[in-house]
């Protein structure tokens, strides 16, 4: 195939660019348009289809609507604790500080909440969070969160390209962000995306597992770009597997069975009717956090008291069929229509699911900035806000607010950068020969063979327990199946060919999955979601690192680098034994 | 040993095409979409389908199985033992490839509906009852079978005097909210062109999210339309006032 010209490229010019139209994509594009700066957003698939709509339980912001003890400190000590204290505690204080004011806007651009007897928004009690606290709309807050957003966009002046791959991120010559290369997924042609400024919002990379609850976008094409492109990515170890997924039929492995499901009053049994978590965490049984309920049913199946196709039960039989087709509709209809079970009459199987990527692009906590002048990450891409391990309800929040704040910091910066950096032609060049090569392999590698072949070996050696020696050994065969994705071939034409689009969602996914098995060899310790036989202690002296990976050359440099910590006014939030809302109240009944 | 299905996948683009056969080996519970999975990884690599969740949440595999729009991910294909599953594009809209169409004109029309206009400051007061009726609308997942098989637009290609069912649905979302302060009645009436509607619920059948379009959008939109410009009483006293602000169950 011949090569392409850089002269005869179809070329965009923005001002902000977006990669990403999730929740924090087209939030920080709604965010950078309403200053008047030229604001594009590309996403990977249409319009409205992002892995947001798969969110389901709610929106974590601390309200105070059926608790009024609730406040922003105890969003803050949640989050914290449940983070196993490795999260970048400012961006946890701006994100409890200013979550209630992003879901109260969502409700001025049209978003209909659940209501309260008193005509307020709802919030439901979900895992390890003191209060009830998550907004939400039945049991499908993400697609109203990701479908009022779209329309607030759409009614702003943002250009969308929708059905866009980028392959690479371009530096100009001083190592600014200067643009992205790409291609339309319809008929594979190339297009140019030069920008003062490019936020990524391009999500997690959950499709590395086998078993995973997310949609197939979830390839961490936008973490691997900007590692690939010098950004520090920090946490990667770090990878929640949420509780309860479905588990039969196979066809719909890991699809998520919300956290609303106990959030609402369902409770888990074994094989031999155990209610288990009564052992594993009196104090708050099915509600504890993920990491904890994700071990839990892991260790009843391991101790062979799992259900027929290796899970536990859920039951929510107990609520009655009105409440659970109230509030749960998504369930009742994914389980009627998907498994032939009704959830209103009997209980049902669910195992661990790989859900979210708590690591990914380090950023700073007030503009979202990454190490790369010019380039910001917000959402899942990015990385400190969680920790070890993501409280439910948290994550769409995390859109909303660091969505803001990255098109706010892409604004800031453009505004003092107001040349269009330079992109060089022979880069172009080079990386149009590269994308195109897979088409002139004959016999090649499949790459949706390697892209099953890669979440057996992360499934394996890097799931929800970990040692050393199978660390090593998922890393020799991760190295191996990098070498054999070299030579990964396509047919057919650059129109709509999916096998193709596969070849870079596979190289991505192959970045990424290095850097989780690095991280979890370098983190000798079990914190939240990293679970090691051999070190299964949390350890104090691990406990104050952040490991951070990039670039060195083609080498990858893990290194240590400090948790921020606290200063006295946040930590002595800690130090009372129970959160800062519960003292408060317990204070007051003395007081009177 | 185990059963196979046999596939009829059209495979073509603009310049033509026809169905192609494929045997996919059948599990338990699996869905249309699996099966195409099954034909991708193993027998054509670059079948083109449009899908992301799996889940029935995002709408964005509807085609056309044995001649009726449905989504690919949520039709199981237990329901055609025996038979052999004919999959095509939705016919409504021009075709990429395959089983993949150019659905581009609703994102066109979706930027004409109004946004929504807050009346009132948030935070809102509103009962869950006043919410209920709108909140039916807020389940669509614009999968755009609706679309696909409104013969307005499937038979007729009138899209340039209908925005079609799915955004009757979007601004009667809008329109029945207790706080917006928005009037798309005149727009219901002319651009959107709601006439065009002969209520025949073809749009309802096919809705994989059970939402009574017909009857719960396009009907009461139609009462609207009616009372604004067709009701003799109202037309006699139009002259002398403002038309009346949308009724509302509470008051902001």
């Amino acid at each position: 195939m011949a090569s392409e010209q850089f002269a005869t490229l179809e070329s965009h010019q923005y001002d902000v660019l977006v990669i990403g139209s999730g929740g924090a994509g087209l939030r920080a594009a709604v965010q950078a348009a309403s200053s008047g700066v030229k604001v594009g957003i590309i996403g990977k698939s249409l319009l409205g289809k992002a892995h947001t709509v798969m969110a389901e339980g709610g929106v974590a912001a601390s309200l105070g609507n059926l608790d009024p003890w609730d406040g922003w400190e105890t969003h803050f000590y949640d989050t914290m604790r449940s983070g196993h204290f490795i999260n970048n505690y400012q961006m946890v204080e701006l994100f409890a500080k200013e979550a209630a004011e992003r879901v109260l806007e969502l409700e001025e651009w049209g978003a209909v909440f659940d209501r309260t007897p008193e005509g307020k928004i709802m919030q439901r009690p979900f895992g390890a969070h003191t209060f009830r606290r998550l907004a939400h709309i039945g049991d499908r807050t993400g697609m109203e969160l990701l479908r009022t957003l779209q329309y607030k966009a759409i009614s702003q002046d943002i250009t969308v390209h929708q059905e866009v791959t980028i392959t690479k991120l371009l530096l100009d010559g001083d190592g600014r962000i200067a643009g992205a290369l790409a291609y339309y997924r319809s008929t594979g042609k190339f297009v140019l995306f030069r920008a003062k400024a490019i936020v990524l919002a391009t999500g997690g990379w959950g499709k590395i597992y086998k078993v995973t609850s997310n949609s197939w976008e979830s390839t961490g094409d936008g973490a691997s770009l900007a590692f690939r492109a010098g950004a520090e990515l920090m946490d990667m170890e770090m990878v929640q597997f949420h509780p309860t997924g479905m588990v039969w039929p196979p066809g719909v492995r890991g699809l998520l069975v919300t956290e609303g499901v106990r959030g609402e009053g369902g409770l888990l049994y074994n094989s031999e009717g155990d209610r288990f978590m009564l052992k594993y965490d009196p104090e708050r049984k099915e509600l504890s956090s993920r990491d904890v309920v994700a071990r839990s049913i892991f260790k009843e199946v391991q101790a062979g008291r799992g259900t027929p196709h290796g899970g536990a039960w859920l039951d929510i039989t107990h609520k009655g069929p009105e409440f659970i087709k109230r509030k749960l509709p998504g369930m009742y209809e994914q389980y009627l229509t998907l498994a032939d079970v009704d959830i209103t009459k009997e209980k049902f199987e669910v195992a661990p699911t790989c859900h979210y990527t708590m690591g990914g692009v380090r950023v700073e906590a007030e503009s979202c900035a990454t190490n790369i002048p010019g380039l910001f990450a917000a959402g899942e891409v990015a990385c400190g806000l969680h920790g070890a391990n993501r409280l439910g309800g948290n994550s769409l929040a995390d859109l909303l607010v660091f969505g803001r704040r990255a098109g706010d910091g892409a604004l800031e910066y453009v505004q003092d950068h107001t040349s269009l950096p330079q992109v060089s032609e022979s880069d172009v060049e080079q990386e149009m020969n590269r994308v195109l090569k897979p088409f002139s392999v004959s016999n090649g590698e499949n790459p949706y063979l390697l892209h099953e072949q890669l979440q057996e070996i992360m499934s394996d050696h890097a799931g929800i327990v970990r040692d050393g020696p199978m660390l090593e050994d998922g890393l020799a065969k991760l190295t191996d199946l990098q070498i054999r994705a070299q030579n990964v071939g396509v047919t057919g034409s650059r129109v709509y060919n999916p096998g193709w689009h596969a070849v870079f969602e596979v190289q991505s996914m192959l970045t990424l999955a290095e850097l989780i098995v690095r991280g979890a060899l370098a983190r000798k310790e079990s914190r939240g979601a990293h679970w090691r036989t051999d070190y299964p202690d949390e350890l104090s002296e691990v406990g104050q690192w952040n490991y951070v990976q990039d670039l060195d050359g083609d080498a990858v440099r893990v290194r240590e680098v400090a948790v921020p910590s606290m200063p006295p006014e946040l930590s002595q939030l800690f130090d009372r034994g129970v959160a800062p809302g519960v003292y408060a109240s317990q204070q007051q009944a003395k007081e009177k | 040993m185990s059963e196979e299905i046999v596939l009829s996948i059209f495979r073509g683009d603009a310049a033509g095409g026809q169905e192609v056969e494929y045997r996919v080996p059948l599990t338990p519970g699996m869905v249309v979409l699996d099966a195409v999975h099954q034909v991708q990884a193993h027998q054509a690599q670059d079948l083109a389908v449009r899908w992301n969740c799996k889940a029935a949440h995002c709408g964005s595999c509807g085609a056309e199985i044995n001649g009726r729009p449905k989504l690919l991910c949520k039709t199981r294909l237990d329901d055609y033992v025996g038979e052999t599953v004919h999959i095509r594009p939705m016919q409504t809209f021009p075709i990429i490839k395959d089983l993949v169409a150019d659905v581009s004109w609703n994102y066109e029309v979706a930027k004409k509906v109004p946004a929504f206009q807050p009346a009132v400051p948030v935070p809102f007061q509103m009962q869950q009852f006043d919410v209920d009726r709108i909140q039916e609308f807020h389940h669509c997942i614009e999968c755009f079978l609706c679309q696909d098989v409104c013969h307005v637009l499937r038979d007729h290609n009138a899209k340039d005097q209908y925005f079609g069912p799915r955004f009757m649905v979007k601004m009667a979302e809008f329109e029945m909210h207790p706080r917006d302060g928005g009037d798309r009645v005149p727009m219901l009436a002319h651009e959107a062109g709601l006439n065009m509607c002969n209520v025949t619920k073809c749009c309802t059948e096919v809705c994989p999210q059970h939402i009574r379009i017909t009857d719960n959008a396009i009907i009461p939109l139609k009462e609207r339309v009616a009372d604004q410009y067709w009701d003799p009483l109202r037309a006699l006293f139009k002259k002398k006032k403002a038309p009346a602000a949308t009724e509302q169950s509470v008051q902001g």
